[in-house]
């Protein structure tokens, strides 16, 4: 490999509200942007890059105009790439480009959303139509929940893949979730729960849904020199890669996500692979989006995700692969329906050793970071980011 | 009965002819003569090989289930027209296209089932959906 400027992340702060029917979703950004600049102990007139997405849904648009005027942000370089909820893991990514190719030291990533408080539901309501694609899609109840289902339901069809193995990812998620403070769900489940829960579209279940909460999350990423010139431990970028993946001119496959791209590319640029990882993000807007991306990113086979996921695989601090150890988009935090930001956020708390003392990973030196943005069943963006601690 | 009020397609330059056909009976895909990728969605350009050589062929409006799930609530979506079976249909042309499955149980929809074309009128002359109900073999 050559050798390449190394990046960090300096700075992360989840917002601990989950429904803010009080606050803007300006404010909002303004708050986390301030709460992870603290974290890294720099301040806004350090920031001369700014990286934040849309969100065209039921937001206004033109996002980073905006919002560096509310912030009062003076910025060189700004990235406002869109992949939904994947979004924010592939501004890790092209923070860490832009930094290398020196542009900017220090960049500021914000995500927020009110979907809670402005009623908005991630689920089975029907899009207005807009794009061409959409009279071929909305006009047939395409909506959020139904493009995961059909996801679901082949991959059950092709590997007999179970709504009792779906189910084994919730529980993991809820063993997490009791012992983060801020989870908007933090009862434990068991799979007799999750398969008990209302079917809402076949096969998935109540509880194979992530959350639907308001807040949001940001990042500071900076340059080399900029991480020795502050105290905070930071994590390094050791590796980025994004795929887009969609209905391929008709020849459709709802089997993999595009993480099956993504992450290989991750991979490769951190000179790393999936047995080198010890904690792992993965989006779970869905339970079936966790199983296909975990085979997708090569953790197993294709079509095994199923019974690797038993047992209690991605249960922290002691499963062979614990996963989203701050209960995750199913029972922690999905802020703006869009989770990417809080799969970098905790993996960085985990390489810090700032995870809840009860999922902590011993001597976590490396954690990957994964966003699906969009639906499995119609287009998404994958995005994989692998970190590393810094004294690795 | 008619599509609505379920949404309707907007017809675009280039789908407006899809839409059109549907009211004929006809399920028309795009095909490339320069590469023979067969497609759908409709567009002026061969998403395989970007040729603007490109024409419309009609499909025999057969194929099978390649996956489904059934909604029992969407909101802003007619009561008369749920539970609602949202499906992915494998045309025997090969392209794979999202629709509904009509006319039968929901319970009784499964992958691989045979099925067969047939179209919604709607409350405008120059479009009609097509959906797709069971087929006997
Ligand atoms: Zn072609």
């Amino acid at each position: 490999m050559t050798a390449r400027e190394p990046v960090f992340v300096a700075g992360a702060f989840e917002h601990p509200t989950r429904e803010a029917p009080e606050k803007s979703t300006m404010q909002l950004h303004a708050e986390v942007a301030r709460g992870a600049l603290d974290d890294a102990g720099l301040t806004k007139d350090d920031v001369d890059a700014y990286f934040t997405a849309g969100m065209p849904w039921y937001e206004h648009g033109l996002t980073p105009l905006i919002m560096a005027d509310y912030m009062g942000l003076d910025v060189a370089y700004a990235d406002t790439t869109d992949y939904g909820g994947s979004s924010y893991v592939s501004h890790v990514g092209h923070a860490a480009s832009a930094i290398r190719d020196g542009k900017c030291d220090v960049a500021l990533v914000t995500l927020a959303g009110r979907p809670r408080s402005e009623s908005h539901t991630s689920g089975a309501s029907a899009s207005p139509l807009r794009t061409m694609q959409d009279s071929f899609e909305v006009i047939y109840g395409a909506s959020t929940l139904s493009k995961y289902a059909v996801a679901a339901q082949r991959h059950m069809h092709e590997f007999g893949t179970t709504s009792e193995q779906l189910a084994e990812i919730r529980v993991a998620a809820s063993e997490h979730a009791q012992h983060n403070e801020h989870a908007m769900y933090r009862d434990p489940v068991t799979v007799e729960d999750v398969v008990s829960s209302r079917m809402i579209a076949d096969p998935l279940h109540l509880l194979d849904c992530c959350v639907v909460s308001d807040g949001g999350g940001a990042l500071v990423v900076v340059s080399d020199d900029v991480r020795r010139a502050i105290e905070r431990e930071c994590v390094e970028v050791l590796g980025h890669g994004e795929a887009v993946k969609h209905l391929d001119a008709g020849r459709t496959d709802l089997t993999y996500t595009g993480a099956a791209d993504s992450g290989p590319r991750a991979f490769a640029e951190a000179g790393l692979g999936p047995e080198d990882v010890d904690y792992a993000s993965i989006y779970d807007s869905f339970t079936i989006t966790v199983l296909q991306t975990i085979e997708d990113l090569g953790f197993c086979a294709k079509g095994e995700g199923g019974s690797f996921v038993e047992g209690g695989t991605l249960q922290a601090p002691d499963g062979d692969l614990p996963f989203n150890t701050d209960g995750g988009g199913l029972c922690s935090n999905h802020p703006g329906n869009r989770g990417g930001m809080t799969k970098v956020i905790e993996a960085v708390r985990q390489l810090r050793g700032e995870a809840n003392a009860p999922v902590q990973v011993e001597d976590a030196q490396v954690a990957l970071a994964h966003g699906t943005g969009g639906s499995l069943g119609t287009r998404h963006g994958s995005v994989t980011a692998l970190l590393g601690r810094d004294d690795r | 009965m008619t599509w609505e009020p379920r949404p309707l397609p907007k017809p675009t330059p280039e789908t407006e002819e899809f839409w059109r056909a549907a009211t004929e009976g006809k399920f028309l895909l795009s095909a490339c003569r320069e590469c023979g990728l067969t497609y759908h969605y409709p567009r002026a350009l061969c998403p395989d090989c970007f040729s603007d050589d490109v024409e419309w062929r009609e499909a025999e409006g057969t194929g099978e289930v390649y996956s489904y799930t059934v909604m029992r609530g969407v909101s802003g979506w007619p009561e008369s027209s749920l539970p609602l079976v949202y499906a992915h249909v494998e045309l025997d042309e090969g392209p794979r296209v999202i629709t509904n499955v009509v006319d039968c149980d929901p319970d009784e929809v499964e992958v691989g089932m045979p099925v067969e074309v047939r179209f919604e009128e709607t409350d405008r002359e120059d479009v009609a959906v097509p959906v797709f109900a069971p087929r006997e073999d």
